[in-house]
């Protein structure tokens, strides 16, 4: 991203240089004596071997500046350091070129290859879409996983996390996703744009080696931070992949998947500056901001009017604990537009992809389903299948207390269909690409195995057209 | 007009401390730096100035100029409010667009909120030299095809009608009237006022709730009903339906003007409003919806400071029409973001935290919100009202946190959203076991009017069943159903059809989405009287599983889809075929 810098000459040249800092505590950098520094610009700061690392304007006053440095603060010095203020915030140079292309956490290419073109520079931060000139989204992606298209639908422009807990198979499902994501009657390709925050470096080979496996590898930007990364730089990571996302959105009118894992390192990195900046915690130390500050990733998705591009989300996240109601699951629920729960109970049994079937939810599926679109009987078997499975939960319940035998029968009957239910329509192979119309089928081969008289949520006519065919 | 009244000389994200301060007033409207970054002063210590700023304060530098127009942070009121989407300092997103030629909002944008070209047709209804006070009518024109606006007096102007405009096309801007003070001086009246946010609007006073707001969801209406002027509270964790609700009531409830407040969600979820208000049709005025709606969107990753007006611009925007004589409800989506914002603020000017962290006047704020709803005797002598419903967004979906806690204080209705609910994909989730409604008496007039009398009853013995039947559930979780004996299945069985029948309401289905209280009345007396033939049919001999199979129990689970509103004499002949049922199996026994 350096090579874009001739036509910022003039704005270097404003930018002021000081030499020694006050005072350095973690990540941390604390300048007095300046002036005219603005909040959240970019900063250039030089060890005294002529080391440069990037950092960013934290908080800013008359005569001082705060300044977070992205590779941390090792081997810097109070008399020696040097700053330079750089007068615009961080940028990311974009262009067609990008693509296909491995960055660090803040911009920098580190494949080896040569500066991509530069077309534009953009402030990683981005800026609020303007709500009236968002396009809603309707189109629904066929991922091939029943659990999704059924009952779970993924939308183009959708932000749709995973939540998932440790050892469980987030990274085969999203590569699977990956492999498998199409537009029903459209031939679309997605650019995916993947970015790594404080993941091992075999995940990221995992799906290095399955793009290249699938053949899209020149279709992908690849913005890494790794585990052994300077965590600090977790704090730009996403925003970077996310510019990178909407200039080839909304740029090049191409439909973006963006993957961002792993969320819960991001927050942890933004929880150690919080920290350091002896902010008040709200829970489990976590800034109270942690909202907003998720917003302002997670609302970077959709679609907009005058481009025909989309971003579409999938943010992984570890629950700690396997907690839902952690702060970073349950901050990011309250912002995106559904999550995809994996279930470690599934998960032991054996059952792939193990999605649970009841707290997964999608909120955009409603526009992208039904006749002309997926499917007439979309949203009511959907229904019925969550009604039924719910059913299943409570007799499970019910029959752990009392034995199985103590049943009544129809119970007994909804024990067999949630078996079936998750053995036939759950489960599938992890290279098995089912249509929209095999799920639906699946749906309705598990649902008959139920009386005609449960379904309630199923119309007549549906019933006479599908049940038990 | 601004004035330079100090410097900068720190930013902390939205709150940029002032230094050399003069001549300025708490909660004054003031522009800072080079790109004129709308804020507002919050804090006044010496010549030191807190200000809070509505947009992001990238690249503002220390030394910069402070403008001030001495002015609070106000609205403009006037017709073409109406349809219109806002931010939350009132600027007009659909202008921004337009005018930027940008998807993007950007910094510093500076657009009035009514349009001042537009014509709006005048009729004035008052004579040169009559006596006037604030809040009178003295004219009015169409806003939209449903909607009068009518012209009030800005409440702090009283005098003698020096002059008055004929009737005919006007902006905004143009005098429509003069009023002349005992003292001689003369205020220009204008077919727009401002206000400032921060201060309810006056009225004569308050009156009695007694009116239902009706909003075509069963378990609303039915269970727990909101009143025009009253205030309700919608807590429940992510995904747990909130904006359903709301955008539910925002559709169909029997308000003249919606006010929706988008405060702190999602972008998408605005977008989703603004499409398909336009097409949606008022069941009353069969006009486009969107022409009774005004918008304020804030969403989350808009700047959080004006998400902390959004609120304030909201209710003032409701007042004024109330102030018309409309019945207003505003729904606010979500409070919790609204304090989280003003917790946001609180520690960048590093206040003393109170409960997690949220400061201490949180309640206050809270409480000042809330008040300004009800039912009112306005200025102009007429009846308006404001109802409120607002939503909130526990952490973990736990209500004891302190939003949920201290606005369940200051409200009279709670509708308390229900995760496991949520997960079975019992829509809406509000829980009946744990939510309630204040208002039930004072309404009840309204419905027994409308159903010979009979809602209250009917009304309290669902209700029983419900809560009979929760005791139920806590021994068949031990023992299953089957021990019970039919006398007490026959509970769970007609609590089970309220609940999939009654209860459960799809937002997306055509004919669901709205039940009209005629229709909602039908329902629940089908559904009592399963219960009540069902119950002496066992009494007699028959057994729960001969009545769950009739075929007329299939029809009463699926009357919610297959009635539509405007047939629902439908639903007596169902009716009469239960009888007719029941009936046939008394035989088998007699
Ligand atoms: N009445 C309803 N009919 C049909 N579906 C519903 C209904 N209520 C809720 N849902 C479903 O639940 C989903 C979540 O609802 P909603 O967006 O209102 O949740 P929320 O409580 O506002 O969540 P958040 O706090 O994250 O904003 C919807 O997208 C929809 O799929
Ligand atoms: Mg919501």
């Amino acid at each position: 991203m350096r090579n874009g810098d001739g036509m910022k000459e003039n704005k270097l040249m404003e930018g002021r240089e000081y030499i020694g800092i006050s005072q350095v505590t973690g990540p941390l950098v604390f300048v007095k004596g300046i002036h005219n520094v603005g909040f959240n610009e970019l900063a250039e700061v030089v060890d005294s071997s002529g080391h440069v690392r990037l950092g960013m304007v934290l908080e800013a006053s008359d005569g001082a500046a705060v300044i977070q440095i992205f590779e941390g603060t090792s081997g810097l010095s109070i008399p020696d350091t040097r700053v330079r203020f750089r007068g615009e915030p961080l940028m990311f140079g974009v262009g067609s070129e990008i693509l296909g292309r491995v960055f660090n956490g803040i911009g920098q290419p580190i494949d080896g290859g040569p500066p991509p073109m530069i077309e534009e520079m953009m402030d990683v931060n981005g800026l609020p879409i303007n709500p009236t000139a968002r396009e809603y989204p309707r189109k629904c992606i066929q991922t091939g996983i029943s659990a999704i298209d059924g009952m779970n639908a993924l939308v183009r422009g959708q932000k749709l996390p995973i939540f998932s807990g440790t050892g469980l198979p987030h990274n085969k499902i999203v590569a699977q996703i990956t492999r498998q994501a199409k537009i029903v009657g459209e031939d679309v390709q997605f650019a995916i744009v993947f970015a790594a925050m404080g993941i091992k470096h075999d995940v990221s080979r995992y799906f290095v080696s399955n793009f290249e496996a699938s053949g899209v590898l020149e279709k992908v930007v690849f913005i890494l931070n790794l585990a052994d990364d300077p965590s600090v730089e977790r704090m730009v990571t996403p925003r970077v992949a996310l510019t990178a996302a909407e200039y080839l959105a909304f740029h090049e009118n191409m439909h973006v998947l963006v993957i961002l894992t792993d969320m819960t390192n991001y927050c942890e990195s933004l929880r150690e500056i919080s920290t350091v900046r002896e902010e008040i915690p709200s829970r489990k130390g976590y800034p109270g901001y942690l909202y907003s500050d998720l917003s302002s990733i997670y609302e970077r998705a959709g679609m907009v009017k005058g481009f025909s591009g989309s971003i579409t989300q999938m943010p992984i996240l570890t629950m700690p604990n396997d907690d839902i109601s952690h702060p970073v699951p349950d901050l990011s629920g309250y912002i995106t537009e559904g999550q995809i729960v994996l279930e470690r109970e599934l998960d032991q049994r054996n059952i792939y992809p193990p999605i649970a079937g009841l707290p997964s939810l999608s909120r955009l599926m409603k526009d992208g389903i039904g006749e002309g679109m997926t499917r007439g009987d979309h949203a009511h078997i959907a229904s019925q299948l969550f009604a039924a499975y719910s059913h299943v939960k409570d007799v499970r319940a019910l029959a752990a207390v009392i034995g199985e035998e103590e049943l009544t029968p129809l119970d007994k009957v909804y024990l067999d269909f949630g078996n079936r239910f998750e053995r036939e329509f759950l489960s599938q192979g992890e290279y098995e690409d089912r249509s929209i119309f095999q799920t639906l089928d699946i749906g309705w081969k598990v649902i008959s195995y139920l009386p005609k008289e449960e379904l309630h949520r199923i119309s007549e006519e549906e019933l006479n057209k599908y049940y038990g065919k | 007009m601004l004035e330079i009244i100090g410097k900068v000389h720190k930013i902390i994200g939205p709150v940029v401390q002032a230094r050399g301060i003069v001549n300025a007033k708490m909660l004054d409207l003031v522009e800072v730096g080079e790109d004129h970054l709308v804020g507002e002063i919050v804090k006044l210590e010496g010549e030191h100035a807190a200000i809070q700023v509505y947009e992001d304060t990238t690249g503002l530098a220390p030394g910069s100029s402070v403008y001030s127009s001495g002015l609070p942070l106000s609205v403009e009121l006037g017709p073409g409010l109406l349809g219109t989407i806002y931010d939350g300092i009132q600027r007009p997103l659909e202008v921004i667009r337009d005018s930027s030629n940008s998807v993007y909002i950007q910094k510093g944008i500076h657009v009035p909120p009514l349009g001042r070209e537009k014509k709006w047709d005048f009729k004035p209804g008052i004579e040169k030299g009559a006596k006037v006070e604030g809040g009178e009518i003295i004219g009015r024109l169409q806003e939209t095809a449903f909607i009068e606006h009518r012209v009030l007096v800005p409440p702090d102007v009283k005098g003698t009608v020096a002059w008055v405009a004929k009737e005919g096309s006007y902006t905004i801007d143009e005098t429509v009237m003069r009023v002349a003070a005992a003292s001689g001086a003369e205020t220009e009246v204008k077919l727009f006022q401002r206000w400032p946010v921060r201060k309810a609007r006056p009225s004569r006073g308050r009156l009695p709730l007694r009116l239902p707001l009706i909003t075509g969801q069963r378990v609303i209406d039915t269970l727990f009903p909101q009143a025009k002027g009253g205030t309700v509270v919608v807590p429940g964790g992510f995904g747990t339906g909130k904006t359903m609700i709301q955008h539910a009531l925002a559709k169909w409830c029997d308000a003249d003007i919606i006010v929706y407040i988008g405060c702190g969600e999602r972008g998408n979820e605005m977008t989703d409003v603004l499409m398909s208000f336009p097409e949606l049709i008022d069941p009353r005025t069969k006009r486009p919806l969107m022409e009774r709606t005004i918008m304020i969107a804030n969403t989350s990753n808009m700047p959080v400071a004006a998400r902390e007006a959004s609120i304030y611009t909201g209710i003032t925007l409701a007042e004024y029409y109330r102030d018309q004589g409309y019945h207003v409800a505003i729904m606010a989506d979500s409070t919790s973001r609204w304090a989280e914002a003003l917790r946001e603020l609180s520690g960048r000017m590093e206040e003393m935290p109170a409960d997690e962290g949220f400061p201490a006047y949180l309640p206050t704020r809270l409480a000042e919100f809330y008040e300004r709803a009800g039912m009112f005797e306005t200025l102009c002598g007429s009846e308006g009202s404001i109802s409120i419903a607002g939503a909130v967004s526990p952490p973990g979906g736990d209500f004891s946190e302190p939003v949920t806690q201290h606005t369940k204080r200051f409200v009279r209705c709670l509708w308390a959203l229900d995760r496991q609910l949520a997960n079975a994909r019992h829509y809406p989730a509000i829980s009946w076991l744990d939510s309630y409604s204040e208002y039930v008496d004072e309404i009840a007039d309204w419905w027994q009017e409308r159903s010979g009398g009979e809602w209250m009853d009917l009304r309290h013995r669902i209700m029983d069943l419900l809560q009979q039947e929760g005791k139920l559930q806590q021994v068949v979780k031990l023992v299953g159903p089957d021990v019970l004996p039919d006398t007490q299945r026959i509970i769970l069985e007609t609590c089970e059809m309220f609940k999939n029948a009654f209860l459960q309401q799809n937002s997306y289905d055509k004919v669901d989405m709205y039940c009209t209280p005629e229709k909602q009345i039908k329902m629940l007396r089908v559904i009592l009287d399963f219960y009540k033939l069902g119950l002496e049919n066992i009494k007699k001999g028959a057994n729960i599983h001969q009545l769950r199979k009739l075929e007329v129990h299939s029809d009463i689970m699926r009357m919610k889809f297959s009635v539509s509103n405007d047939e629902i004499g439908k639903i007596d002949t169902i009716r009469e075929k239960l009888h007719k049922s029941m009936q046939q199996v008394a035989e088998m026994y007699e």
